[in-house]
This record gives C-alpha cells, structure tokens and sequence, in this order.
C-alpha cells in the first residue's frame, strides 16, 4: 500500500512528496543506494570479475571500451578491400591516356614475362582480397558477440549487486525478527509464571497446607491450581519434584532465592526456562509487589535481587 | 508586420513535435501578422523525400512555399558522421559534413532566404540542429529568431552551433532548463530571450465516457501518447509497468496511442489503440488517471501540457531535467528515476485521489499562466517590439561571427559533442531561472 502523506491536496509540494516517496524507497532497501550508485558498485564488481591478472591484460579497457561505443566500433568502415585482377595491375585509370599506357603495358606484357611470371602474384593477391572479406565478417560478428557479452555480463553483476544488497538486508531483518522472537518466547513464559490465583490456593496456600500436621491418611491432596487436575499420586509426586528442585538448585551455587548473575537462576523474567517457571524455594506470600509485570518495557535485565513474588507457581 | 516561419517540415498529417509547434506558432500569429512558412517538400524526417509538391500552398488559412530537398539522407552515412562528431575530436569541417549529411539539405530553400531577406520584418527559424536553421540563420541573421528546440544531447556541443545561438537576433526559449544549456554551451547570455514554450488546441469540452466506450475501457488506465520508440523512453515504461502490474494488484491498465516502432509486450493489462486523432487523444486524456511521459530528452512535452490543460496529473521520466523542472514548478506532476519510484508514484496518483486531484488543478493553472494562447502570442509579440526599437534606437549589432578559413576548418580542434554536453550544468530549474 501507498504511504499515506500528511499533505494537504490544496497546497501539493512536488518537491516533499518526491523527497517523502525517496526516504520510503531507502527505508525499504534498508541501505541508502541510488540506482547510480548501485550501478557504480556493479561496475567495481565488474571489474573485479574480470580480473586482469587471472583473465587478460586489457580485457577491462577492451570491455569498457565496448561499452563507451556501444558497440559503435562495429559502425566505423574498415578500409575499402580491393580486389586484384590482371585488368588492374595493366590497367590505369588516367582516361583516354590511361587506354594507351594499358595498352602498351600489354604490348610488353611478354617482355615482362620473360623476367618475372606476374600470374601466380596476381592469384595471391585475389586470394589475400578473399581471405581479407572473411576476416572481416569474422571479426564483425565477434565483435557483435563481445558486445552482446558484455551487455549479459554487466546486466547479471548488476543483478547480482541489488542480490547481495537484498540478501544482507534480508539477514539483518531475519536477526531482528529472531531477536524480537525470542524476547517475544520468554515473555510469554514470564507472564505464563506471573499467574494470579484465587484466595486460599496458590503458594500461600500450599505453605499453611505443609505446616499443617498430616492428614489422617496419605492419599491426602495437597494444595494445587483449581484449574489442574490432580494427577494420580499427585502429592507425594509433588513434594518428590520440588524436594529434588531445591536440590538441583542448591547444586547449582546459588543459595536459594539470591540472583543469578548469569540470569538463570534469577526469578527476573527474563531470564530462561528454569527461573521463568518460578523455581524458587520459597516463593514470596501474595501481594509481594508484583502487580504488574516487571519486565515491561525491557528485554532481559539484570536479575532482581527478589523473586518474582505473587503467585509464583511451585507446583507445575 | 510580415513574418516566414522556417521549418524542416509542415502540415496537418506531420505531428512531429517541432514541426507541430512550428504550425500552432504559425497559425496563431496568422491572426496577427503577414505570416508565410518557408519549407520543404519533405514528410518523412528520416529520409527527407521530397513527397509534397513545391511551390505555393495553403494550410489552415496559412500560405506555405515548399521548396525541395536537394537529396535524400543516407543513414549510413548520417550514422558515421554523428558517430564521429559525437564521440571524438573533430573539425568544423567534419560538423559541417554532419549538417549536410543530416538535411534537409536544400539550397533552394536557403537561396529564397537570401533573396528575400528585406521582405520580411522577422524570420522565425525552428529547431536549431537542421540544416535549414543553420543556413537561414546565416542568411538572414539581422531578422533570424530562434526557437531552438534544443535536447540535451551531443548536437548542443557541437562547434558550429555557437556562432548561431550568438549570433541570431534572438531566442524563443521552450523551458528554462533549453535556456541554461543553450546558455552554458555557447555564452549568448546577452542575446535577447524569452521563456516561452507553446500552446496547444485543447478542446473546451472532452467525453471520457465516449472514449471508454468506442475503445472498451472500463478500468482506470494511466496513457502514454506519442511515438512508441526505445528513444522516448518507452521500453523502460514497458519493463516498469510490467513489473508494477505484477507487484500491485488491480486493473490499473496502460494505454498507449501513437504509431509503433517497438515491439509492444503482449500483457493483458497494457493495451495499444495505435494512431488516434485529435478528439480521441484529448477525450483519453480526460478519461485517464494521469499521463505518462516516459521519455529522456525533451525540450517541452507539449503532449504533458495537454493533459495538465485537462485537468491531469503526470508521470515523467525524472532523468530528463526539463520534464523534472515543470514537475517542480507546475507541482502537478511527480517523477520517477528508476523501478522503485515508478512503483511509489504511480502507486500514489492511483490510490491517493485528493492529491491526483489536486496536480490536476495545478496543472490546470500552470498551463492558463504559462502556456495559453493569448500568454504565448504576447510573448512573441513583445519580443518583435522590443527588437523593432532596438533597430529604431540603431543599436549596434556584432555581425554573425564568419566560418573559420579553409586550414582553420580543418583542424581537428573540436572537442565531442557529446563530452562538451556532458560538462554542462544539468539538473531540473525548480523555479524560474534557477537550477538546483
């Protein structure tokens, strides 16, 4: 779609929207190159391809040459051939005069003849005029080859330039977006753990539950989401999973709910998987100052010295 | 006041854009003045054939005297020595040969200069690289004005040419970037000028609903009208629109009218309705959402100052500085310099009505004030007065610099044509007299 200009149709500013539809054009291509400085490129990469070290000395200039001409060399008149034949070598082209001196000149044809034999000289000569013709079309349709070589050869590195010009901005896009996909991923997982729970449930919950003295039997469930299904054995599962969480984390260095500086082990949201799923040890009472999401409006901070509080799910 | 238009051709069926201009300059200052076109018997400008009769004629209430051309042109031998002339050092003589080989060559037109100089007040030469402009112009220099409908190409560096934009009395400017390069090439800053371009016949009223339905037209279509050739840019309108079709959806069509010499691509949406007279060109123009003009070189499109006469936006070829400059100076069109603007602008006249709208009336504007009949007359007639009181006031005149001796025309001193134009300032004026 058209970009939609702020300009009012009463007072239209050829010159603006010129200026507005240019910086749209650079904008898309991402790099600031006119059509002549890519053709500027495309020339120096010309130029590169066709080496003169590894190709032929003047091959550049001869192509450039080409180029300048268009081709015009082809149109320049090679010198007339002349075409030899015993007629000529008699003849004079001096009128009437020129009858007579023909005419003695074949008087002493046999006088001539008798010191050199001209036959085979003239027969040389008709044959040079011939093989002279055939290399001239040669090298006319060499020359229209050449050009048309060069015509394909400029046009594909021109193509080539705008290529690799589309391709590094196309990478650096598919970075952004890889970037932003990412933030985007472990967003989501931290509001996935920011998760409000009901009055009474929770973590909250789930700590009075534990200080509690133990139900009469143990298949007793303990506190979980409203939401989950209590899966069989739930309970002892539970108390398994988290017992070997606090585990993993004390191994890991960290003393319980300190920051990783490394962003692992910290409750920050941005930090990866493990802290985002809320392993903490003891997760903060409700109301704990999250309210709302902490990491708005940034990436991936540094770890908060704190967990991240409310509703921190233990249990998932 | 008796006044000879000298032209390379004239008549109702020669649409070339000089010798059109020639004709409407004729025949508006017919209603004003004694006016005769001096001509030739010439209808095809690539061979000069002599088809129409010599002798005296009458067209559109205009008296014509046709003379003939003295031989046809030999292209081979035009295409050498433009080749030459253009591309490497040369010598006069070698310019003068180029002249010759160009034409019209025709002497007797040239001779009727001479002799009746004294008969007329002013003789107007049109188009400066013919032969007959050179020639008449040093025939009749004291009364010679010019219309030199000059583009930027390697013709306007050529040696001989100085002497004649020096030396004519004075010079009717299309555009003021012709100005600028006439100027730069040459140094005739003094010699008397004016900007003036030309008019056109725009019908009062247009039917783009008959036009729609004589051709079958339903979608909206940008038009391009003139001669479809790769010189005037139309490949490459080709190739962009091509492109754009495929790029943005809709039913955007291009029509083109105007005779052919270029292959045109078979796509659905590019439609060709060839040669169109009068009725229809204006009736298409007013049934289109813009005007294309995609050609490089030219010293006024008067096909663009139609459509803006019309109320419409135009499209141009952002490459040839005196389209860019009326662009500018109208705001009633926009310009594109390659695949990427024509996209965003063509785009943008398509979808953003208000403004297509909005060029149209400015180019309506522009055309009333700058290109308008009784504009253009009073800018002709201003300049014969002003040189009628030089000549009361017997203000002295440097005589037509003479052509350099024998051994002086032959050495080869002159610099390409094509090289001089190439160091000569260029770019768009965005307002009267001024270049960016």
């Amino acid at each position: 779609m058209p970009p939609e200009f702020s300009i009012r149709s009463d007072s239209v500013d050829v010159d603006q929207i010129m200026q507005q539809i240019r910086a749209r054009i650079r904008e898309k291509r991402g790099v600031d190159y006119t059509e002549e400085e890519l053709r500027q490129l495309a020339g120096v990469k010309l130029e590169k391809f066709l080496d003169p070290t590894r190709v032929r000395s003047d091959l550049v200039q001869h192509y450039q040459h080409v180029r300048q001409t268009g081709g015009a060399s082809m149109l320049v008149p090679p010198p007339e051939n002349f075409a030899f034949d015993d007629h000529l070598v008699y003849g004079s082209a001096r009128g009437a005069s020129g009858r007579l001196i023909s005419t003695i000149r074949r008087l002493l044809n046999p006088v001539l003849k008798l010191f050199i034999n001209p036959n085979p000289i003239i027969h040389v000569l008709h044959r040079q005029s011939a093989i002279n013709t055939h290399n001239e079309e040669q090298f006319v349709r060499v020359e229209r080859v050449a050009a048309l070589n060069y015509e394909l050869i400029h046009n594909l590195v021109v193509e080539l330039t705008r290529l690799s010009i589309e391709v590094k901005n196309l990478k650096m896009r598919v970075e952004s977006v890889s970037g932003r996909l990412d933030f985007s991923d472990r967003r989501a997982r931290a509001l996935e753990s920011v998760v409000q729970y009901r009055p009474g449930t929770g973590p909250a919950a789930e700590l009075a539950e534990a200080a509690a003295p133990p139900p009469p039997h143990a298949g007793g469930k303990p506190a979980r989401r409203e939401s989950e299904p209590s899966p069989a054995g739930g309970p002892v599962k539970g108390e398994a999973q988290r017992a070997r969480r606090r585990r993993r984390r004390r191994g890991r260095g960290g003393a319980a709910g300190q920051p990783d500086p490394g962003g692992e082990a910290a409750g920050a949201p941005g930090g990866s998987g493990d802290a985002a799923d809320g392993e903490t040890d003891v997760p903060e009472p409700a109301g704990g100052g999250a309210d709302g999401l902490p990491f708005d409006g940034a990436e991936s901070g540094p770890a908060e010295p704190s967990a991240p509080g409310t509703g921190e799910p233990t249990d998932r | 006041m008796k006044l000879a238009v000298v032209v390379q051709r004239y008549g109702l069926d020669i649409n070339g854009g000089a010798e059109l201009h020639a004709r409407y300059i004729a025949e508006q200052l017919g209603r004003r003045a004694e006016v005769d076109v001096l001509t030739t018997c010439a209808r095809d400008y690539i061979t000069w054939r002599n088809e129409l009769p010599a002798g005296g004629s009458e067209v559109n209430g205009v008296r014509v005297r046709r003379f003939p051309v003295r031989r046809e042109r030999d292209p081979e031998r035009f295409g050498r020595r433009s080749h030459h002339v253009f591309g490497s050092a040369h010598s006069i003589a070698d310019e003068l040969a180029w002249l010759d080989a160009e034409g019209p060559a025709s002497a007797a037109l040239i001779d009727a200069i001479r002799r009746n100089e004294a008969g007329y007040d002013f003789f107007i030469f049109f188009s400066y690289r013919y032969y007959h402009a050179y020639h008449g112009i040093r025939a009749a220099a004291p009364r010679a004005l010019l219309v030199p409908t000059a583009e930027r190409d390697g013709a306007a560096g050529l040696s001989i040419f100085g002497p004649i934009f020096r030396g004519a009395r004075a010079l009717m400017y299309n555009s003021f970037e012709e100005r600028a390069l006439i100027q730069a090439a040459s140094g005739n800053d003094a010699v008397p000028h004016v900007v003036v371009g030309v008019g056109s016949e725009v019908p009062a009223r247009t039917d783009a609903q008959r036009f729609r339905q004589k051709y079958g037209i339903t979608s909206p279509f940008i038009v391009y009208i003139g001669r479809i050739d790769e010189n005037k840019g139309c490949k490459e309108l080709f190739s962009h629109f091509e492109r754009y079709a495929r790029a943005v959806r809709g039913d955007l069509t291009l029509v083109l009218m105007g005779t052919s010499i270029l292959p045109i691509p078979d796509h659905p949406r590019i439609r060709h309705l060839g040669f169109v007279g009068d009725e229809d060109k204006f009736d298409g123009i007013a049934a289109a959402e813009a005007l294309v003009m995609p050609s490089y070189f030219e010293s006024l499109s008067m096909v663009a100052l139609e459509a803006w006469a019309l109320g419409k936006p135009v499209l141009a070829n952002g490459r040839c500085d005196v389209l860019q400059g009326q662009c500018l100076r109208s705001n009633a069109g926009l310009f594109y310099e390659s695949y990427e603007e024509f996209l965003e602008t063509l785009a943008l006249i398509q979808s953003n009505r208000p403004l297509a709208f909005a060029m149209g009336q400015n180019g309506r504007e522009y055309f009333q004030r700058h290109y308008a009949w009784p504009v253009i007359v009073r800018k002709y007639l201003e300049m014969f007065d002003r040189l009628r009181e030089d000549d009361g006031k017997g203000a002295a005149r440097t005589p037509i610099e003479p052509l350099p001796g024998w051994f002086a025309r032959r050495r080869a001193d002159c610099r390409a044509g094509n090289d001089v134009v190439r160091e000569l300032p260029s770019g768009p004026a965005r307002q009267a007299g001024r270049r960016r």
